[in-house]
């Protein structure tokens, strides 16, 4: 059966590690179900967040392909039970009807999201959570005009002092 | 001072003696300031055969070699040269023009996206965008080229950044983030392997790549002479043991020895030693070894667990792992001198020397190369194309020192052993070279002949000539019924005619006496020699373990 797992990997933040990386994973033939990006706690630092589908061998092969790229400084498998994992959607609905549109403000309530847009015709919900609780968010959305969905892909972080990071 | 005078300079300063290039528009103010630098440009007739020139030298000097071309085409056909020697660990330096920055992502004249082509089959690649940034990337380019587990590093000029003009400095030393070369062996480990060593009844040891490139024959003899257990290497790592030494039993693998293909299922520990376990090497890998203890020593960390699940990994660079271990076996064993196992192999030895010597005809590939190896001195260097001259190499070509045998292992790549002969000889110049040859791999980068004539590099070609690709029809002989598909070459071209066109010698033999003349003449030679030697288009390169069975399922 295979597993989930959270990978966090420091790179350069220049022109050309993305794609270096993200070749990496194709040629290897890993399974990536999501990576996010963004600059790390310095400028010149990006951190990749990936997800993959896969067994223990899998992941282990990963963290050590990962290190082996020079652009990547350091890459660790993070603990689910012991790591903030977050994902954030953005999430457009058709709420021309006026009982979906108070549905759909109950259902932001329950899920604790927020509307951040709203159009005589649509309304777009922000949701911050885990990628399971996105999950049920669309599901239950979806046959009431759900019309686009765009996620950030799982960003994660160790709890407590513990870090993926290096000494400057 | 110009960016093409800063990369020139650059060069010097790590050393380099040679460049192996050919020039082209996005190139040429390189190559203006070339003409007054003291390094030597050697000129290729396609851009493939200088990065195996390159590659050759590397493997023959233990110095990084480098390789030069233009944009665009001229870059592309470097690739095939770069991912031989990505496959097989090879420290080169390519360099290619790019179209001016402005004109990157426009699809200008000759312009390729190299960084893109490139990355998969290289060590790291570098675009460096500012004059300023030329000696750092070119420090950094040979420091990574060379260091760790060593392989190619491309260096992208942009024309406009190697016209442009800036004040430079050298930098005396890189530092790489995200780069480690520190891997030493942890005591520990090395320890519980010393454990497990002296207490094995029947070891066996497989030697790859990674002891030639770390330059631990010696390390490898010792301990494996201390705990008597034969040696078995892969193809890359063959010469890692003198092959006349008593305990070396061969390559293992698809073409493997008899004894290394069958000890390997009796040892009840190995120790593989830099290397990968490729399918070549392990066959079936569920089948491989499956009852003995594994130790794999390697430099790079993701080789560890990537085909073969081991049962202790030690993250070292071969020659300092092997030195401790031997410290570490000689605290607690006196050296064994005679055991059970040690028995077995000399008498599984001598019983395949004796079927060996009964083989009627006379102008067999093996025959042809146990008389290359009476001819040839010891230091003598072997490449080889590839395909069954190379697999005919591999076994019957007895490799006794470590660097004398270069071949195409990973990367399987034809027309590679001509080219790198030349490199080879460009490295050691007054070491005889010669490359074992089959007539479809030749033809491939055949127009080496002009460079090693135009530049006076002599070479000796042996092309084995059956006249067919001839693997490919041991192939479909073996496993699709005889059904020749696209594999008769025809009796063409006439190879020592071919030669004499270019202005090198070229002769046919028609026996082992005239082969012998025929190969101590060349190394007099002043020329490049190619000796024909027809063979029949039928022979089998056997032994042979069909691909995805298990070693047990030899063949012949």
């Amino acid at each position: 059966m295979p597993k989930t797992f959270i990978i966090s990997a420091l790179v350069e933040h220049k022109p050309g590690v993305l794609y270096k990386v993200s070749n990496m994973f194709w040629r290897r033939g890993f399974n990536i179900e999501s990576v996010a990006i963004g600059t790390a706690e310095q400028e010149d630092l990006a951190r990749m967040t990936i997800t993959i589908k896969g067994e223990e061998k899998d992941a282990e092969q990963l963290v050590s392909q990962l290190e082996k790229l020079i652009d990547v400084l350091k890459a660790a498998r993070l603990d689910p039970q012991k790591a903030v994992i977050r994902e954030l959607a953005l999430i457009k609905l058709n709420a021309a009807d006026p009982k979906i549109r108070s549905d759909i403000f109950h259902y932001v309530e329950v899920f604790r999201g927020r509307i951040v847009d709203v159009s005589p015709t649509s309304a777009i919900v922000e949701i911050v959570g885990s990628k399971d609780k996105i999950d049920a968010f669309i599901n239950l959305t979806r046959d009431f005009g759900l019309m686009e969905v765009a996620r950030t892909g799982e960003t994660a972080l160790i709890r407590g002092p513990e870090s993926v990071r290096i000494d400057v | 001072m110009s960016g093409a005078k800063a990369l020139v300079e650059s060069l010097e300063r790590e050393k380099v003696e040679v460049i192996f290039g050919l020039p082209g528009g996005a190139i040429m103010p390189v190559y203006d300031v070339l003409l007054d630098s003291k390094l030597r440009h050697i000129l290729v007739r396609h851009e493939q055969s200088a990065a195996h020139m390159a590659d050759g030298y590397a493997r023959a000097s233990r110095k990084a070699g480098v390789c030069m071309a233009t944009s665009g085409p001229g870059a592309t056909n470097l690739i095939t040269g770069i991912a031989t020697a990505h496959l097989d660990s090879s420290p080169i330096v390519a360099i290619t023009g790019q179209v001016s920055t402005s004109q990157i992502g426009l699809d200008a004249f000759q312009e390729a996206d190299m960084i893109g082509i490139a990355s998969p089959v290289t060590k790291y690649s570098f675009q460096p965008r500012r004059v300023e940034d030329i000696p750092v990337t070119v420090k950094k380019a040979f420091h990574i080229a060379s260091t760790g587990r060593p392989g190619p590093v491309l260096i992208d000029l942009p024309k406009d950044v190697q016209m442009d003009s800036a004040e430079v400095e050298f930098p005396m030393k890189v530092e790489v983030r995200g780069y480690r070369t520190d891997y030493k062996p942890d005591p520990g480990k090395i320890g519980l392997a010393a454990d497990i060593l002296a207490d094995s009844e029947r070891p066996l040891i497989l030697a790859g790549g990674g002891v030639i490139l770390s330059n631990a024959s010696e390390e490898l003899q010792k301990v494996a002479e201390t705990i008597l257990a034969p040696v078995a290497t892969s193809l890359m790592g063959k010469g890692s043991i003198p092959e006349d030494h008593p305990l070396s039993i061969g390559i293992i693998g698809m073409h493997g020895s008899k004894e290394a293909n069958s000890l390997i299922y009796e040892a009840d520990t190995l120790l593989a030693v830099g290397c990968r376990f490729s399918d070549r090497t392990t066959g079936k890998l569920d089948e491989f070894c499956p009852t003995s203890k594994v130790i794999h020593i390697d430099i790079d960390p993701s080789e560890i667990g990537k085909n073969k699940c081991v049962d202790l990994a030690i993250i070292s660079d071969a020659k300092m792992a092997l030195e401790a271990l031997y410290r570490a076996l000689t605290k607690t064993l006196t050296e064994k001198k005679d055991t059970a196992w040690s028995r077995k192999l000399k008498e599984i030895k001598e019983t395949n020397a004796v079927k060996a010597e009964n083989s009627g005809r006379d102008l067999t590939p093996p025959k042809i190369l146990k008389e290359l190896r009476r001819v040839l001195p010891p230091e003598a260097i072997v490449t080889t194309e590839v395909g069954q001259n190379q697999m005919w190499a591999s076994l019957y070509f007895k490799v006794l020192k470590p660097r004398t045998f270069i071949t195409s292992g990973g990367f399987g790549c034809m027309g590679y052993g001509f080219p790198a002969s030349i490199g080879a000889k460009t490295a050691v110049p007054n070491v005889p070279v010669v490359d074992i040859a089959g007539d479809g791999s030749f033809m491939m980068t055949e127009n080496s002949l002009a460079t090693s004539v135009t530049e006076n590099i002599p070479v000796t070609v042996i092309i084995l000539n059956n006249r067919m690709l001839g693997m490919v029809a041991q192939w479909q002989r073996l496993f699709y019924n005889r059904r020749y598909s696209a594999v008769s070459l025809g009796d063409v071209p006439d190879f020592p005619k071919l030669a004499e066109a270019y202005g090198a010698e070229g002769l046919r033999i028609g026996s082992v006496e005239e082969f012998s003349r025929a190969v101590k003449e060349s190394l007099k030679s002043e020329v490049t020699t190619v000796i024909d030697v027809p063979i029949d288009s039928e022979e089998n390169v056997l032994p042979m373990v069909p691909a995805g069975y298990s070693l047990k399922d030899v063949i012949g």
